[in-house]
């Protein structure tokens, strides 16, 4: 790796054919966000977030780096790890310790937000997979199920998974709490007029509009649910 | 200038003396004054912490009240829905104690693992999805218990932008008018490995199994210290009061010896999304920064931690690394399921360790407990199940500790 490649300040020039005005725009919208002032207050440089970070140690990853080009407003070096970097942050939030008050980890989920509501092809690609998940978060308010581990998914978590898999409903109706028992399409019994104020909640925030970007076959199949439970409505 | 540095054995004696932190040089205001400023402007209703309740020291020095009864259990849906031996001791052990609580059905998850994952929702979907626990628990007038650490920490980041941002606050409120509630905030934001805390004299003081033999290594929860870290227990008795205080401090009210490790402040790997779609980073991260680090600084009987990610993460990345002899083997157990067995719970009706993929007999032969005729209850009860002649366990199944004093 040479000097040009890494640092931040020489580094601007990966995505020289797309126009300035696109990156100042996706910048501005970033830095609009009410909370970003109090996520980023300058830089030191002290890198005390690198040390602490998880994500700097397996991947070519740093949060100083995010906390330096948002602080001088460098707008290459944002598009970059816009368009690089962002997905592999583990939003450990591991880097609050920060000395400047800086929270680089909310600044990779602005950055996550303003990408994904462009519908930018690096977010597609990096929540490839996860649709199911957003379908279940979507429609039951919970992000995992018993019925999500199976072992074509879970390969690596061992023969356990399988024996899971044989066992999911005994198992289920084995657990005395009254909310859990039997229960293995979502995490616990929700009423349905709470999933209903969850879907009104998603529709009237434009979450699912952020949906739509991400995948609007899933989008479409969530509001023809949604829509239906919603109008049921006693 | 030499005369001015301070000598290194001073140094070193002033690193041995406890933290005792100053409320007043706390680095923020106190959030609470802000809220109950912002209630008497007719803004919000804030939940009062009910009697009875313990007062605890937080990081800064702050007094935060952990209630003891009349909970509302905010469940985790990864606790719930891949780890229920967590949940379920939790609950088992309010019930030992005839605490009085909800579990309720009018409750959805925060949505912050799809959050932190995927970044698609917003701030203000967030606030609501919150709100409308927070309001639901109200309108039951108990008080919210947060089972996930992740809902803990992501509910006081959220906290402190609803009361920092008006236009947050005015867009919350049109749609909870929509949805017929009130702005409700708690007075104090609690997870429920600080109601174990507050509890473990009296858990060890019904404690049947002796846990003296073993050692733990204890995986403090990044979002439960790092993520609004005034919020979180510290004691000057723990660690000298330099790193937080819950589960270590319950771990050694049992007689567990609590071993260090070099990686403590490192987090478990989980990564939110990774752990779903790119388990290479946290399988690694977990073996290496993790796991085979307590290895071989302590070599610990279980590692014991207070969150539904790092559970899930330390217990199922450590097969696949068997396979490269890296030195894996240690069962991860969560907080509350230690305090249950303690108190004699039932491994597989309570603690539901079969829902672990480590191997926990060592830990359990090594407690002295006869896991395979425990095993075997179990199996009758699923048979009974499979036969339809119980639908599943209940309370009454479960309730009876394996020993009693
Ligand atoms: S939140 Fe992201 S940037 Fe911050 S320490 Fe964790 S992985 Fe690193
Ligand atoms: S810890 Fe804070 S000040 Fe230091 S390099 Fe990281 S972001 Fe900058």
């Amino acid at each position: 790796m040479s000097v040009a490649t890494w640092s931040p300040t020489k580094a601007g020039h990966r995505y020289a054919e797309v126009p300035e005005e696109i990156k100042r725009q996706l910048f501005e919208e970033v830095k609009s966000d009410p909370r970003y002032p109090d996520f980023l207050y300058g830089c030191y440089e002290c890198g005390i977030c690198v040390s602490a970070c998880p994500s700097a140690r397996f991947y070519d990853f740093s949060p100083r780096v995010i906390a330096q080009a948002l602080a001088r407003e460098d707008i290459d070096r944002f598009y970059e790890i816009l368009m690089e970097d962002i997905w592999n942050c583990a939003q450990c939030f591991s880097c609050v310790r920060c000395p400047r008050g800086n929270n680089p980890g909310g600044l990779v989920t602005l950055m996550r937000e303003v990408a994904v509501r462009h519908g930018l092809e690096q977010a597609q690609q990096a929540l490839q997979g996860y649709s199911r998940v957003i379908y279940k978060i979507m429609l039951k308010g919970n992000q995992v199920s018993p019925d999500m581990l199976q072992p074509d998914f879970f390969p690596d978590w061992g023969p356990w998974v399988r024996e899971f898999s044989r066992n999911m409903t005994a198992w289920r109706k084995a657990i005395p709490v009254d909310t859990l028992r039997n229960v293995t399409d979502a995490a616990w019994r929700t009423d349905d007029k709470t999933l209903r104020e969850l879907y009104t909640i998603w529709f009237e925030t434009g979450n699912m509009e952020v949906i739509r970007e991400v995948d609007e076959g899933l989008y479409e199949l969530l509001v023809e649910i949604m829509e239906e439970e919603l109008e049921a409505a006693p | 200038m030499s005369e001015k540095l301070i000598p290194l054995t001073e140094l070193r004696e002033r690193k041995a003396q406890p933290v005792k932190p100053n409320p007043e040089e706390a680095p923020h205001p106190d959030l609470r004054e802000e809220l109950f400023e912002l209630e008497a402007h007719g803004e919000l209703i804030v939940q009062r912490v009910p009697e009875p309740y313990v007062e605890v020291t937080t990081k800064f020095g702050r007094t935060k009240k952990v209630p003891i009864d009349h909970l509302w259990h905010h469940k985790s849906c990864g606790q719930c829905g891949h780890i229920p031996g967590y949940t379920t001791s939790i609950l088992w052990l309010n019930r030992q104690f005839g605490i009085d609580y909800i579990d309720p059905t009018d409750q959805t998850s925060c949505t912050g693992w799809n959050y932190y994952a995927s970044a698609t929702s917003n701030a203000v979907a967030q606030l609501l999805v919150m709100c409308r626990n927070f309001a639901a628990a109200y309108e039951t007038g108990y008080y919210p218990l947060i089972h996930c650490g992740t809902s803990y920490g992501h509910y006081k980041e959220l906290r402190e932008q609803l009361v920092h941002h008006k236009d947050l606050r005015d867009q919350v409120r049109r749609v909870l008018d929509k949805l017929g509630k009130p702005l409700v905030v708690p007075e104090e934001i609690v997870h429920y490995s600080e109601w174990v805390h507050v509890m473990r004299h009296r858990i060890a003081e019904r404690q049947v199994i002796d846990m003296r033999n073993i050692t733990a290594c204890v995986h403090p929860a990044c979002h439960y210290y790092k993520i609004v870290a005034e919020d979180a227990i510290y004691d000057p008795d723990i660690y000298g009061g330099q790193r937080t205080a819950t589960v270590t401090a319950l771990l050694q009210a049992l007689g567990i010896n609590v071993a260090d490790y070099s990686t403590w402040f490192d987090c478990c790997g989980f990564g939110f999304r990774h752990i779903l779609v790119q388990r290479d980073f946290t399988r690694s991260f977990a073996v290496l920064r993790k796991i085979e680090v307590m290895k071989d600084e302590a070599n610990p009987d279980m590692t014991v931690t207070h969150d539904t990610g790092c559970v899930t993460t330390l217990d199922k990345s450590q097969f696949a690394a068997k396979a490269h002899q890296r030195r894996v083997g240690v069962p991860v157990l969560a907080d509350s399921q230690v305090a249950a067995l303690a108190m004699g719970a039932h491994p597989f009706r309570v603690l539901q360790l079969h829902w672990h993929s480590t191997d926990w007999r060592p830990l359990l032969e090594k407690l002295g407990i006869d896991w395979q005729r425990h095993w075997a209850e179990f199996e009758d009860d699923l048979a009974a199940i499979e036969r339809g002649e119980k639908s599943g366990l209940t309370w009454e199944d479960a309730e009876q500790p394996i020993l009693t004093r």
